[in-house]
């Protein structure tokens, strides 16, 4: 019993980092219409902007975070200003390939400057583990999960409570008629683009404390954030949190009673499922 | 079949020029005797069917798949473990391995067919993950450690050479076995059709054609077609894994021959074979390990490009280079081209 406590634990806090990052998809999805196949490429960025500012300056994760999310957002916009507009306008082919083109590169450049090998962080701040009733839960796992919510909140008031953030929503709902009310679309994609992959610097940073570093690992996350947004709803902010936690116990339950070799399989099965009978999703609009 | 004559014997220069071009390649082994440069065209050549396979598909038919490395690998697994278990001939395994692969492409299209644009693509590419977990991870086959195929005797009838040069003919056979077909549909009622699709799914769908029926004939011919490349890919290294024969890097490389070469032309996997492959197994010997960063930076960089500038690939680019210098006839794809390029 307590096994399943724990794992289920385990699978809620990866869970709420998932979310995390498929906010930031969904997000780019419903504003820009775009669909960023290099999006858990950026995080794996983000990871090792953490990892070089640990190396040559002994920066901890936890205070790179900040800088971290900001560079990230920068880059956000600069993505959507030199490759993203220019094919705002053209078939879905070229829309596909230039994220994808992105993600082929991104890891190529990641490899080039940090090489192929695994990296970790050795020493980090937070470390250790808690005892938590029957259970322990490692340290950086709570805080990446506790993290998570933060940026996750804050993501969702920034859209629901701000002048920017309601110019975000029109801007979804309909672009023309948002334009007319004197909304510039141009500066509403940048924002979007500014939040969506800046959140992954958030994410990028407190995932750096426990997880593996490598040009690869955006792959698996990249996936599983569509996935996610798949679940949740596209374009829905509250459908991609709730998917994110059932993805994250999904995945820790079938390793945990199958076999964690296969603990993708039923992940991706649930997209298969969800586009295939249900494409509005658990909680989405249309 | 009477548009097939018809244009073969209209057969404009273009078609006249690749007749020529693998005439030509016929020689190659005899003018190149190093194995590792017969090693690269016999690449370049598997390549040409591969891409033009997922052409047929992701082009003509619109429908962008990565995940064409699930057939490939079928096809590979097929014909080798019928090989090392029952002791079937590999030209048996390889239409065995085509019957799989359409086999499984006939059940998994019905559902996935039901999918547009960006859902469809994240599908296929969830769908041959998933396959290659389940071969890592499926013991009777090996898993993750791969199948090593028995050496046997150098025969045509066993698919089994010392030298690498019946493998050139084969592959060069093979390529040619696509490029036939690749003419066929472009000269016959399914290539009409298909074109029809992805100009106006809708409005061909209200003229009466049988949206559903035509993507899954092209659908299946891919998969046959990536199937018998790949119980040739088993043959040629007789050494198979999951990783190298259905990872996602192997359909994303499928895509990207068709698609900087030119996605939807007669062609583009022509041209995308013979410029991306020298550059990727140049690099990797010139520069060792390093040399998949340079590949990748390269791919990336070239289908960013291909994508924001001239989504009709090299292809069109060549053609517009070409217009400048020569006003004579050119070949027929030029004139589909301009209609692809912005749908």
């Amino acid at each position: 019993m307590n096994d399943i406590i724990q794992v289920l634990a385990c699978g809620l806090l990866m869970g709420l980092v998932y979310a995390l990052i498929a906010l930031g998809l969904t997000l780019i999805w419903g504003v820009v219409e775009i669909v960023n196949f290099s999006h858990g490429d950026f995080m794996m960025v983000a990871m090792y902007l953490v990892f070089t500012l640990y190396s040559f300056l002994h920066l901890d994760p936890l205070f790179s975070l900040p800088l971290v999310a900001v560079a990230m957002a920068l880059i956000g916009i600069m993505v959507h200003k030199l490759l993203i507009r220019p094919v705002l306008k053209a078939p879905m082919l070229a829309q596909i390939f230039v994220t994808f083109g992105l993600m082929i590169f991104l890891r190529g450049l990641a490899q080039f400057i940090w090489g192929p090998n695994y990296k970790v962080i050795p020493n980090v701040l937070i470390s250790g583990s808690a005892m938590i009733g029957p259970i322990y839960l490692g340290w950086p796992q709570l805080m990446a999960g506790l993290g998570a919510v933060l940026g996750t909140i804050g993501v969702i008031w920034f859209v629901h409570r701000t002048e920017t953030g309601r110019g975000l929503r029109a801007t979804a709902e309909d672009r023309e008629t948002a334009g007319l009310m004197g909304i510039d679309p141009e500066r509403m994609f940048a924002w979007t683009w500014a939040i969506g992959i800046g959140s992954l610097g958030i994410a990028g940073a407190l995932l750096a404390n426990f997880f593996y570093i490598f040009p690869e690992v955006g792959g698996v996350f990249g996936l599983i954030a569509f996935v996610t947004v798949a679940l949740g709803g596209f374009g829905s902010v509250g459908g991609a949190f709730a998917a994110g936690i059932i993805i994250g116990l999904v995945q820790v339950l079938s390793g945990f009673f199958i076999n964690p070799a296969i603990k993708d399989i039923p992940v991706y099965s649930i997209y298969l499922l969800i586009v295939i009978l249900r494409p509005q999703g658990l909680l989405g609009k249309f | 079949m009477e548009n097939i004559r018809k244009a073969l014997v209209q057969s404009s220069w273009g078609y006249k020029l690749l007749a020529l071009f693998f005439l030509s390649l016929l020689l190659y082994p005899f003018i190149i005797t190093n194995p590792y440069w017969i090693n690269l065209m016999i690449t370049v050549l598997m390549f040409v069917a591969l891409g033009q396979s997922w052409n047929w598909l992701g082009g003509y038919a619109g429908q962008i798949s990565f995940g064409q490395a699930a057939f490939f690998g079928l096809g590979a697994y097929t014909s080798t473990v019928l090989l090392i278990r029952f002791h079937v001939n590999p030209w048996i395994g390889m239409g065995a391995g085509a019957v799989v692969a359409v086999a499984v492409a006939f059940v998994i299209g019905y559902p996935v067919f039901r999918l547009k644009g960006h859902y469809f693509a994240i599908a296929t590419i969830a769908l041959g993950e998933i396959v290659r977990i389940a071969f890592d991870n499926w013991k009777v086959v090996g898993g993750a450690s791969g199948l090593e195929l028995p050496l046997l005797r150098s025969s045509l009838l066993n698919f089994e050479f010392v030298s690498k040069v019946p493998y050139y003919y084969i592959a060069l056979a093979l390529a040619l076995v696509a490029y036939g077909v690749t003419f066929w549909i472009e000269h016959s009622r399914l290539g009409y059709y298909l074109r029809a699709i992805k100009e106006d799914a809708d409005a061909a769908r209200s003229l009466g054609i049988n949206l559903t029926r035509y993507k899954f004939a092209a659908l299946m011919l891919s998969a046959m077609m990536a199937a018998i490349m790949g119980t040739f890919h088993a043959q040629y290294y007789l050494f198979i894994d999951p990783p190298s024969t259905m990872g996602l890097d192997l359909s994303i490389l499928i895509s990207l021959v068709a698609v900087i070469g030119g996605v939807g032309t007669f062609w583009g996997p022509l041209v995308g074979a013979f410029v991306l492959i020298p550059i990727s197994e140049l690099t990797r010997s010139f520069l060792g390990g390093s040399g998949q960063a340079y590949n990748l930076i390269l791919y990336g960089g070239l289908i960013i490009a291909v994508a924001v500038l001239q989504p009709g690939g090299l292809w069109a680019l060549f053609q517009r280079l070409g217009k400048r210098e020569v006003s004579g006839p050119m070949p027929p794809a030029p004139k589909k081209e301009e209609s692809h390029a912005a749908p």
